[in-house]
């Protein structure tokens, strides 16, 4: 664990000393403060509109119509920008042959791996809690249902730990780091729709894609349902990259 | 300490090192000589636990570099062919987390890196980004980067590669303060500088073990018979044949006008014979030195005649 967090705050160190860092931040909240706010304003015409005509405001329910397409936009953006984070965590050591220092230390690999993983996390957390800034307003000026609000960001945090999951894994298929963006942005872009071949499928097959897609799951939770089914597939997914990864950097070693 | 016994290891169907057996005792300092692609840096990846070797074992202080690969490198500190540098961090910090996954605890780590930062020499450059540092500096950053946590044995792979020869003389010089007290395993195509730094080589050639003795041992059991170097002052036609005449010479050699390689027998001893012949023929003796096999020359015969030499 000790290691875990060496390498993890090397990692943070490097990423707060190069510019990809705050780029990519200011993208995100560029892009979802435009689209927060667009929704925001299509809210308050419409309650306003309701409230002319039937003077119903209150049946507007601020979570459905505000923070559950934020979420779902943040999803979104996240998933082209985390392959931005990502893509660097092996193929820049591989590239830069700063590998073997890890390699020959007294460190398992588990750990390098783990210590990565911590390490993007910490930064996409940290995007996703500047972000949060939006919901703070709301709750603010309105009374939105605080419930929903805690499991959608519990659920973002869970599908984030899946794309970097698999970013990890592609970045360590190669030493270029555009390379393992573009596959990183494509397996995670295929594991969100993967659900739509579900009609064309099978029940039985089509299940199974249902289950598989990222998004299906992101849903119960923006919902406010915690399901221990979801978790575990968020969990499960997250653990299987790691998987892979390891696999990878494993046989990387034999060949 | 390192005991080597029938390593191999392949790449898909190459095959990079065959069969090497090897030990290294404590405290010697070895030098592996070979040509690029001799499986030098594969035998240094598989002793430092990167890589696994394809059969064969490897024991270092008796644990296997394979089942007990972590506690191996707790006792080893590894400069690969590139130094493994990020080059967006800062020289101390840079230092400070090589001691950290080495092991070496909070409390300790502020010590241990001043203690390498003055090892290496690197005070003035502590507080400046590892990249923006010149070749030299950086290569010296990678050995205290290796030195960080102490450790018995060091492996440096081409150390003094793409230095200039300033900072080669430098960096020798810091091989030679350690080896007072480590075990070193260096890696170089530089034969000068093992036969300056290294007791003991252990030539590779073509993924096989060519030679392991040492340097006096591998000279004297290559020299077919002794040389002498002679230069005169004024030599004539007839100098070749003279100094062939003299017994026990094997074949004389007209290098320039006036300088002359003596061959003979081994321990034949005859500077008295031929520096008599010079002053008789008043031919005015410059120099006569006895002309030793050097490491260069047993390199070139081990790698490229090696079907000559028999071991």
């Amino acid at each position: 664990m000790k290691n875990t967090w060496i390498v993890a705050k090397r990692d943070l160190g490097s990423f707060f000393s190069s510019p990809v860092f705050y780029v990519v931040t200011t993208v995100f909240l560029i892009l979802y403060g435009f689209i927060f706010s667009n929704i925001l304003s299509f809210f308050s015409l419409q309650s306003f509109q309701s409230q002319q005509f039937r003077g119903m405001a209150a049946g507007l329910n601020l979570n459905e119509m505000v923070i559950e397409p934020s979420f779902h936009n943040t999803a979104v953006i996240l998933l082209l920008i985390i392959p931005l984070i990502t893509m660097r965590s092996f193929a820049e050591e591989r590239r830069a042959k700063t590998f073997p220092l890890l390699l020959s230390s007294p460190i398992h690999l588990r750990e390098i791996i783990l210590g990565k993983f911590l390490a993007c996390m910490t930064l996409v957390g940290a995007m996703i809690l500047l972000s949060a800034y939006s919901t703070g307003y709301l709750l603010l000026v309105g009374q939105p249902e605080v419930g929903p609000i805690l499991t959608g960001y519990l659920g973002m945090l869970l599908m984030s730990g899946c794309y970097v999951s698999m970013g990890l894994f592609a970045s360590s298929l190669t030493d270029n780091q555009i390379i393992a963006a573009v596959i990183s942005f494509g397996l995670a872009l295929f594991m969100w729709i993967i659900g739509w071949g579900a009609q064309a499928a099978g029940p039985g097959l089509g299940q199974v894609l249902e289950y598989l897609s990222l998004i299906t799951h992101l849903e119960h939770f923006l919902k406010g349902l915690m399901d221990t089914s979801d978790l575990i597939y968020y969990f499960s997914f997250i653990l299987f990259g790691l998987f892979l990864t390891y696999r990878v950097l494993e046989s990387s070693r034999w060949r | 300490m390192i005991e080597v016994d029938r390593l191999s290891k392949s790449y898909g169907p190459r095959e990079a090192i065959r069969n090497l057996s090897f030990q290294i005792k404590k405290g010697e300092v070895i030098g592996f000589l070979g040509p690029n692609g001799a499986g030098k840096t594969t035998t240094m990846n598989i002793l430092a636990c990167i890589m696994p070797a394809s059969s064969g074992t490897a024991r270092i202080c008796g644990l296997d570099v394979f089942e007990q690969s972590l506690k191996i490198r707790e006792l080893i500190g590894y400069l690969p062919e590139t130094p493994p540098l990020y080059s967006d961090m800062v020289v101390s910090d840079y230092l400070a987390f090589a001691a950290r996954i080495r092991n070496v605890p909070k409390t300790r780590t502020t010590l241990a890196v001043d203690r390498v930062i003055e090892k290496c020499s690197l005070t003035e450059v502590r507080d400046r980004i590892v990249g923006r540092l010149s070749k030299g500096f950086q290569q010296r950053v990678g050995i205290a980067q290796a030195l960080i946590h102490d450790p018995d044995i060091l492996i440096l792979d081409e150390p003094t590669i793409g230095l200039d020869p300033i900072q080669i003389i430098e960096i020798r010089k810091l091989i030679q303060e350690l080896a007072a007290s480590h075990t070193i395993i260096l890696s170089s195509h530089i034969l000068p500088e093992i036969t300056q730094i290294c007791k003991r080589v252990i030539i590779l050639n073509d993924g096989e073990i060519a030679a392991v003795d040492s340097l006096e041992a591998l000279t004297a059991r290559l020299r077919k018979g002794d040389r002498l170097f002679l230069r005169v002052r004024q030599a004539d036609v007839g100098t070749i044949d003279k100094l062939n005449a003299l017994s026990r010479v094997v074949a004389v050699t007209q290098q320039e006008d006036e300088q002359f390689v003596i061959e003979c027998e081994p321990h034949a001893n005859i500077q008295d014979a031929v520096a008599k012949l010079a002053l008789d023929q008043g031919w005015g003796i410059v120099e006569l030195t006895p002309a030793s096999v050097t490491l260069e020359d047993i390199f070139l015969k081990l790698t490229l005649e090696e079907n000559e030499v028999n071991l």
